[in-house]
Formats: C-alpha cells, sequence, structure tokens
C-alpha cells in the first residue's frame, strides 16, 4: 500500500517552508489576465439597465429606440412587465452593443415604467411585538426566495419545517422550475403539508426564531455574582471586490457555449448555467485564468452570467462583456449580514461565565438570515436566545469570509470583554480561566492566548479601564475565533512524460490566496523535483473538477488530491525504473532531481533519465479527494486562533488608529508558510477596515444605497494599517492535524478586539461597528452624561 | 466660487484669451449635438472666437504609449483607460472604481503618475505614458516589481499594476522616502486583500538596496 501520509518535517524538501508565490511575477508586471482583460474577436459590450427603486412592480417597458440605434446588436428584457423588483439596482433589460458608449446610450433611450410600492431597508432593531413567526410558505413566498437567491437546501428545509399555505398545481411547480427551482425544492412542495388557512395572514418584515435554551440560565442569573448587560453590533457591509462580477460570453456553434467568468467556482459553473440556458452543461466551457477578489461573492454565475449568453445568443453568438459596474458591484453583488443584540451575561466573583441572554437580530436582505453562532467559542452552561430576521429590499446577502462568524465574535466577545471589566479582571486572565468552555480547542488557544500576550507585551499595556479620559488614549483588546476546514471534493490529473517534464491539470482557481503555489509544492515536494519543473494548468472546465474555493476548503482538496497523485505517479515510475537500479519497489525514493535508492548514492538515476525508462508513452495518473481508498484523510477540522489589538483614540475628534495587531494562528500542517502569513496579514487589514470604516448605507427614503463607490464606502489604505505580527503555530501537536483552510479564521476576531481596544483606552464600549468618529464621540458624551 | 455663477470672476481665469471655459465649453456642447458625425475638427464660433470641436464621432487619435505610436480612431467621451485596455490590449491598468478613487488604473503621463480612468483619452493623446507593462526591460522586472514579488505584494493581484506604477513613481521622487511621503505618495491606491504590509516591505527594500 503506498504511503499517502505528508511526510514528516525531516522528509520534507518544500512542504511549510517560505515559498514566493509562482504567480507573483505575472502579476506585478502586469501580465496575469483577468475576465475583466479579455479580449475576444469582434466582442460587444453590455450594459445593464437597473431598477432605481428599493421595491416595485415593472408595469411596461419600451424598448424601440434603444433597439433602432445603430451599433446595437441585442436589446434582452431580463424582468419583464409584472415582475416585483425586491432592491434598488436590480436588472430590467440588458443590451450589447459595438462599444460601451453606445450601450451606454441604448439604455438611456429604453423607457420602463414603474409602479413603486413601499419598502424597508433599515436594519434597526424590531419594535416591540412586531415580530411574527415563520408560517407556512405561499407559492410567492416561495418564488421571491428564488428570487433572492436562497439556495436549494435552505428552501428545502423551511419548506419541510413550516408547510405550505396551498398545493401548488404542476403547473405552477412549471413555472418555478423556469425560475430556477431544483428538483428537490418541488420534491419538498410536492409532500409539505399544506396550510391554507395561514394564506391570509399578513407578512411581517420581522421574523421570530424560535427561542434556544440550554441549561437554566434563570436560575443561572440568580446566582451570578456580577452581571453585565451590553448592547453590540456589526452592519451590513459589501465584499467589494477589485475585479467586479462578470463574464464574457460566446456561443462557438448553435449548441455550445464558451465563457469567461470571474469566479471562485470554475468547476460548478456549467451546472448552474445548464439548467436556465436549457442546455447539456457538458456543452458549456468555462474558463478563468486570475480572479481579481471573491472572498464569498463569486459561486454562482448570477443572474448577469446568464443573460450574459442569453444576449450573446440574440447577437448571433458574438461575444458579449458584461462586467459590473462599480456602483452595481456594492449594490447587488454581494453584502454581509448584519448582526446587532442586546446580551446579558453573568459569572461568579472568580471570573466563572455562568449565564447568557441574547435577543438579537439582524439583516441578509430580503431573505432575512439566521442568528450568529453565539456565544462564540465560550460554551456558556446556560442560555437563552432569541432572534428576530428583519426581510428588507437592501439586497440579497452572499457568503463574506467566514460567514456569521465576525458577527458572532463581536456580539460575544465584546459582551465578555464588558464583563471582564465588570469584574475589574484583565481579559487575558479572564478569558484564560474560562477556557474550558472553549473546547475541544481549550489547550490550543491556552498557547496561543500566552504567545498573544508576549508578541503584543500586552502586561505592559493593559490597564482596568479608566473614567474621563481625555486626548490621546491608548488601550488593548482580543479575541478568539474558531473555523472548521476539511477539504472540498477535488480530481487532478498528473502526467509524467518520458522526456522528464511533468504537468498537473485541475479545474481549480486560486483567488489569490495562493492554490497555484500550495498545489506545485505539494507535487514538487513528493516527486523530489523543482517547482520550476512541473507545469500547472487550472481555470478551465476541460480540467478535472475541483470545488469551489469556499468555507476555507481549497487548500484541503487540491493539497490532498495532488499528493495522492503525485505519490502514485511516483510508485508507477518506480516500477519502471527498479529494475534498471536493481532494486525493490520500497527502497527507491525521489529526491533533489534524482530517483535513487535509499541510503546508496551510488545507484542513482537522473529525474529525466529516470523517466525515459517509461517507454513511449506518458504516465498519467488521477488523483482524488475525498478518497477512502487511499487513506489517510490528509486534511483536518476546527482550528483556533488569538488575536489582539492595541488602538489610540482621540477623545477630542473621535478617531481611532490602529497602533498594532498580533495575530497567532493554528491552521495544522502548513503546506506554504509565505503566502499563510499574507492570508493572515490580509485578513487582520480587510478587519481593520471593517472595523472602522465599512458599512453598506442606505436611504430610508429613496430605499437606495448611498455610498456605492470607492470614495465613501471606504476600505482602509495603506497608512491605516500598523505594525502586524503574525505567528503561525506550526510543529508538533500541529503539524500532524493535517492540512486546514485559512481563508475563513483570521478575518473573524479583528472587529471584536479592536472594539475592545477601544473599550480598554476610552472606558465605555462603543456599541457598533464601524468604530467611526461619529460614534466614539456619541458614546464617550453618553458617558460623560451618565 | 460657484463655476454657474455669471457674476463672479476668478481672477485667474485667462479664459477668454486662452481657450475655453468651463461655461462656454458647455454652450458648444450643446452646439455640437447638431454636428454631423465626421473625424476631425470642426470650428464654431464660442465667446467671440473659432474654437475647434471634437466629435461626438469618432476621431482619429494618436498616442505614445511605452516608446511606441499607437492610433485609434475613438469618440472623444473614451477614457485613457479604456483605450489602453480595449483598444490597445494593455490591461495592466484595471478598470475598478472607474472615477479616481483607488488607484488599479494608475499610469505615469510625463513621468508622473495619473488615474488613467479620469484622463480623456484625447487629452493624452502625444504626451509619453509609461503602463506597468513598459517597467519590465528585457525580461527583467523592475526593482520595484522585484520587491514586490520577493515581499509576497500581492494576492489576488488586481490592485497589484496600479500599486507598483505608484510605487515606482514614489521611489523615482523619493528614493529614500519617509512614511510621510509613502502615506501622500501611495494614498491614492487601494487594495481588499490588505496586501499593504507586502508593499510597503518592498518599499523599505527598494529604498535600502539604492542606497
Amino acid at each position: 500500500m503506498p504511503d499517502y501520509a505528508w511526510p514528516d518535517r525531516e522528509h520534507r524538501s518544500l512542504i511549510g517552508k517560505r515559498i514566493g508565490r509562482v504567480d507573483s511575477p505575472a502579476k506585478v508586471s502586469g501580465q496575469a489576465k483577468y475576465t475583466y482583460d479579455v479580449h475576444r474577436p469582434g466582442m460587444l459590450y453590455g450594459k445593464v439597465l437597473r431598477c432605481p427603486y428599493a421595491h416595485a412592480k415593472v408595469i411596461g417597458i419600451d424598448t424601440d429606440a434603444a433597439e433602432k440605434m445603430p451599433g446595437v446588436k441585442a436589446v434582452h428584457v431580463v424582468q419583464g412587465p409584472g415582475s416585483n423588483i425586491h432592491w434598488a439596482g436590480d436588472e430590467i433589460v440588458a443590451v450589447a452593443a459595438v462599444d460601451e458608449s453606445t450601450a451606454e446610450d441604448a439604455i438611456r433611450a429604453i423607457k420602463v415604467q414603474y409602479q413603486q410600492l413601499p419598502h424597508l431597508v433599515s436594519d434597526a432593531e424590531p419594535p416591540k411585538g412586531a415580530a411574527q413567526g415563520q408560517g407556512p410558505l405561499s407559492m410567492d413566498d416561495i418564488d421571491d426566495m428564488l428570487d433572492n437567491q436562497v439556495p436549494s437546501q435552505q428552501m428545502v428545509a423551511q419548506i419541510q419545517q413550516y408547510g405550505i399555505t396551498a398545493k401548488g398545481s404542476e403547473d405552477a411547480l412549471k413555472g418555478l422550475k423556469a425560475d430556477g427551482a431544483t428538483d428537490a425544492v418541488l420534491e419538498a412542495i410536492r409532500t409539505a403539508t399544506a396550510h391554507p388557512e395561514a394564506a391570509s395572514r399578513p407578512k411581517s418584515n420581522f421574523q421570530k426564531a424560535a427561542a434556544q435554551t440550554l441549561g437554566d440560565p434563570d436560575k443561572a442569573f440568580t446566582e451570578a455574582e456580577v452581571v453585565s448587560e451590553g448592547l453590540y453590533g456589526i452592519p451590513v457591509i459589501t465584499h467589494c471586490c477589485l475585479e467586479s462580477h462578470g463574464s464574457i460570453s460566446e456561443w462557438t456553434d448553435a449548441d455550445h457555449l464558451f465563457t469567461h467568468i470571474s469566479t471562485q467556482n470554475v468547476s460548478g459553473i456549467p451546472g448552474q448555467m445548464a439548467e436556465p440556458l436549457k442546455m447539456p452543461a457538458t456543452n458549456i466551457r468555462v474558463q478563468q485564468d486570475h480572479v481579481g477578489g471573491g472572498f464569498g461573492s463569486k459561486f454562482s454565475p448570477d443572474r448577469w452570467g446568464i443573460f450574459t449568453a442569453e444576449i450573446s445568443r440574440k447577437a448571433g453568438g458574438k461575444p458579449v462583456r458584461i462586467m459590473l459596474e462599480r456602483d452595481a458591484e456594492l449594490k447587488v453583488a454581494g453584502a454581509r449580514p448584519s448582526a446587532y443584540a442586546r446580551v446579558k451575561v453573568g459569572a461568579k466573583k472568580d471570573g466563572a461565565i455562568v449565564a447568557w441572554q441574547s435577543e438579537s437580530w439582524g439583516t441578509g436582505g430580503p431573505g432575512g438570515g439566521g442568528m450568529p453562532p453565539i456565544p462564540y467559542v465560550f460554551v456558556v452552561p446556560n442560555q437563552r436566545k432569541e432572534h428576530t430576521a428583519i426581510r428588507n429590499n437592501i439586497g440579497p446577502a452572499r457568503a463574506w469570509r467566514a460567514p456569521n462568524h465576525p458577527q458572532a465574535a463581536v456580539l460575544t466577545i465584546c459582551a465578555l470583554d464588558d464583563l471582564a471589566a465588570k469584574l475589574n479582571m484583565d481579559p487575558v486572565e479572564f478569558f484564560g480561566k474560562n477556557l474550558d468552555l472553549a473546547k475541544p480547542r481549550q489547550d490550543i488557544y491556552r498557547e496561543e492566548l500566552a504567545i498573544a500576550s508576549d508578541l503584543m507585551d500586552w502586561k505592559q499595556k493593559w490597564h482596568p479601564r479608566r473614567e474621563n479620559q481625555s486626548g490621546l488614549v491608548r488601550g488593548v483588546g482580543l479575541s478568539f475565533h474558531t473555523w472548521g476546514g476539511r477539504g472540498h471534493a477535488s480530481d487532478c490529473d498528473l502526467t509524467i512524460h518520458p522526456d522528464g517534464s511533468v504537468d498537473l491539470k485541475m479545474g481549480s482557481q486560486d483567488l489569490g490566496t495562493g492554490t497555484r503555489t500550495c498545489i506545485l509544492i505539494v507535487a514538487a515536494d513528493t516527486l523530489g523535483i523543482p517547482i520550476e519543473a512541473i507545469q500547472l494548468q487550472i481555470g478551465d472546465t476541460i480540467y478535472p473538477p475541483s470545488g469551489g474555493s469556499g468555507g476555507s476548503t481549497t487548500i484541503g482538496g487540491v493539497s490532498s488530491s495532488t499528493r495522492r497523485a503525485a505519490v502514485d505517479a511516483r510508485d508507477a515510475l518506480f516500477a519502471k525504473v527498479a529494475p534498471a537500479l536493481n532494486a525493490q519497489l520500497d527502497q527507491l525514493e525521489c529526491v533533489n532531481g534524482t530517483v535513487r535508492v535509499k541510503g546508496d548514492s551510488s545507484r542513482s538515476l537522473r529525474w529525466k533519465e529516470a523517466c525515459s525508462k517509461l517507454g513511449a508513452m506518458p504516465l498519467t495518473v488521477r488523483g482524488k479527494n475525498p478518497d477512502k481508498s487511499k487513506a489517510p484523510d490528509l486534511t483536518s477540522s476546527g482550528v483556533g486562533g488569538v488575536q489582539m489589538a492595541e488602538v489610540e483614540v482621540d477623545t477630542d475628534t473621535g478617531i481611532v488608529k490602529v497602533q498594532k495587531m498580533v495575530a497567532v494562528q493554528d491552521c495544522g500542517l502548513v503546506i506554504d508558510l509565505k503566502t499563510a502569513e499574507s492570508q493572515c496579514y490580509g485578513a487582520l487589514i480587510m478587519g481593520i477596515s471593517y472595523s472602522l470604516f465599512e458599512e453598506k448605507v442606505m436611504d430610508p427614503s429613496t430605499g437606495r444605497m448611498l455610498n456605492a463607490d470607492m470614495e465613501f464606502y471606504r476600505l482602509a489604505g495603506l497608512s491605516d494599517i500598523p505594525e502586524l505580527v503574525v505567528r503561525m503555530m506550526t510543529g508538533k501537536g500541529y503539524d500532524e492535524r493535517g492540512v486546514i483552510g485559512l481563508g475563513e479564521p483570521p478575518v473573524v476576531s479583528p472587529g471584536a478586539a479592536i472594539s475592545n481596544a477601544v473599550a480598554n483606552a476610552i472606558g465605555v464600549r462603543v456599541p457598533f461597528l464601524p468604530l467611526t468618529p461619529d460614534r466614539v464621540l456619541a458614546a464617550l458624551g453618553q458617558k460623560a452624561g451618565a | 466660487m460657484r463655476d454657474d455663477d455669471p457674476n463672479l470672476k476668478d481672477p485667474n481665469d485667462k479664459s477668454e484669451k486662452s481657450g475655453v471655459s468651463r461655461r462656454d465649453f458647455l454652450k458648444i456642447s450643446g452646439i455640437s449635438i447638431a454636428v454631423p458625425l465626421v473625424a476631425g475638427p470642426k470650428t464654431v464660433m464660442a465667446a467671440g472666437q473659432e474654437v475647434a470641436v471634437h466629435g461626438p464621432g469618432k476621431v482619429a487619435m494618436e498616442f505614445a504609449i511605452n516608446s511606441k505610436r499607437y492610433k485609434a480612431d475613438l469618440e472623444p467621451r473614451v477614457t485613457l483607460l479604456d483605450a489602453l485596455r480595449d483598444q490597445f490590449e494593455l490591461t495592466g491598468p484595471k478598470r475598478v472604481c472607474d472615477r479616481a478613487e483607488c488607484g488599479a488604473c494608475t499610469v505615469l503621463m510625463d513621468s508622473k503618475p495619473v488615474y488613467s480612468c479620469s484622463v480623456l483619452a484625447i487629452e493624452a493623446q502625444h504626451k509619453p505614458i509609461t503602463t506597468v507593462e513598459a517597467l519590465m526591460q528585457g525580461g527583467k522586472l523592475d526593482p520595484v516589481q522585484q520587491a514586490f514579488v520577493e515581499n509576497d505584494a500581492s494576492q489576488c493581484g488586481f490592485c497589484t499594476p496600479g500599486f507598483v506604477v505608484a510605487c515606482k513613481a514614489l521611489l523615482d521622487k523619493h528614493p529614500h522616502p519617509t512614511p510621510a511621503d509613502i502615506r501622500h505618495g501611495l494614498s491614492g491606491n487601494l487594495c481588499r486583500c490588505g496586501t499593504y504590509d507586502g508593499i510597503r516591505k518592498a518599499i523599505a527594500q527598494v529604498a535600502q538596496k539604492g542606497a
């Protein structure tokens, strides 16, 4: 049985070292091609007319003038008369023309009549008694869910849980299918219980989930010696990918579509386009070389990916490019749900946390959204939790790095930090004391907490919260986080050619996380040849399928399939080479560009020479993940991380400057230390950005996003970034866990850590992120007036 | 000063002698809609003198980009960025915000960094323009690019070309930049993945090696 397990430290030539990103030279020289850069012969340019209203019905559309304009090649109504529009910026008509300006002129020439409907864009605390329990779903509800891109699994769960108001006719079901309902959803509707009496109930924007209780919270609060109550929250923010969403689609013949798309999910795109385009997935080819950011927002072709293909068909199959404008990118292409809570926590005098109570709310747009996993990391033995989802018209939510975790960290760790302050305890001591509630990762956290404290010089910097601060004041704060991991499904083909060249093909994508680099490190380490000796091809559906890059599952998937392929290829090569070296298979090893007998340097073949023993035909093997026949599992799940922040606050202006951040992170076996550290640096920077600046601001009267540009939707700039210290946990106790992803975990804690540092600095909690000057001054003012 | 107030006059405004004021330009654009689609300037009388009118149809333009001559027929409303990307396939400069906020489209014009999304192509004619593509010489990366590679100063890489050009301009002007020089020189570029730490280290490396 071949040994697929990761080599131990002494037998790794590349794995775990600090290896440079292989696509850096292409990126720094402008040679790297992104979807937005693809220029196909005869390409047409598409533009989209968007609804200016947050809630409206389309009454009429007049495209005559646009269709007659010279240079306009196709006009495509996306949502025709009768369509209900649930957010401002939703797509109504698309146009393809010979150049962008002509397409823009054509868009201006289209007339649309709307009936405006009442909208809600606020996610403020729901009025008392306004929330209603979720009742049975109507066909309209289900249609709305489809419009709002609610995942199929979630729809099925809701249909099963709540039932439906009326059995849908087969015609109605056909309509749902045409709108994108999966077979699983249709089956759930067919088998759901009908509650016709519920159909007449008016629908509320506020939907209460059933309360969740653990232990005996009432008793625990009476027995608690110190109780802290507070308000905490984190608003809706956007993904703001620098490369906007979009695609270039063309029909290579009447039945075959070729799409370049900016995506996190190359292999998964054809399957999602097939049904709406009524064609087999196998006739759809998708290609992407580089992607300019995704962060969870680019798994689907999206409605615009579908109509780009449709409008290309209308234009005789010519390539059509539709990339979202910046304002559309911020309005419709991705938002992280908000979360707010009134939290009450209780502890014993010695700091032991005993009770948690929370009333939380938040919005994920028209779909509402669920409760973040609170209390986070620390499983408080007695809890009561209630959550109200706000269904409103801000546009649909999407997964944003570590979905629900940054929210959970702010709601939990900030509330517990206030409790520590009330106990007059140093948070390092307080959280350290309660780490047994953080099972099963308590030991990892304990080790990380000590390292982070040293790196931050916490003992020198922490002070109890002080009253009546003025001028420039400093403080420190910390937070904890976790995430799952494992590896997604991944196939790859590794070929060794008789001339010694090697290629590896995989339908994966590199989001800038270092996926290419890590695949090459694993293959090169296993084959004992340099990275440069392997040609890697990814980003195309002609290669074996590999999963979407989400949930920190990519590194686990691609490193496992690559390792298995490389081990099998190596062993197949050994079989050809063994006779020449007069050795048994298990005596051979691949080291330093040679195939040799272990411990006998005289019996050795150079790589090229060894490969020539393959004969005329190259050797190709398929590596897979998961693959139970090829144990062990090379991945693991469940990481721990601790972060600390130091801030300086100007109490006169309310301006917060982060002075230093420390991230101590575990992710099992690190494949490439350099890009792993970069992931953490990047996460800290993104975290500073959402802690201090980012918020999707909605105008209550017009229902539109007010800051849909990059001047007022502010990202952190270089000068906002302080000294950053990153420490990856490696070696014994970590390496043997296997590979675990790193995309999500380090971005979870900055919000809570920075908020806690500000509270430590100014002596009072600023309840909501981002920690803007007005919010800081308001919190200081409230304290002064109290 | 409000530029739509007829009673106010900017003392520095020499528009009557030297060219066309914004107000006159608006009047001219009104007139020009009636002008048939032709390449090459027409003249109209505005503010008491003859001024050339370009467009609204396509106009023959000529550029000096990366020491080469490029020609294209473009509408006057086309930006330098779109001309570079869509006409000449110089896609190093990226279109991100398209309104001078993020710096991903940064190129050098007359050796100064500019946002190519906010320069009209017609105004960039004949001015020496350098895009990120030209920084690499004979297959060798510029020291700034090399430092970006060594310090892992890119992740998704979409902001990288703009940052490389902005850093190049910064370091050409200040070979040993102070923290204030760096803040100022790079305040016009934004990154989403969070590569600022690497960029800062890259600048420090070039500044040190150049010493």
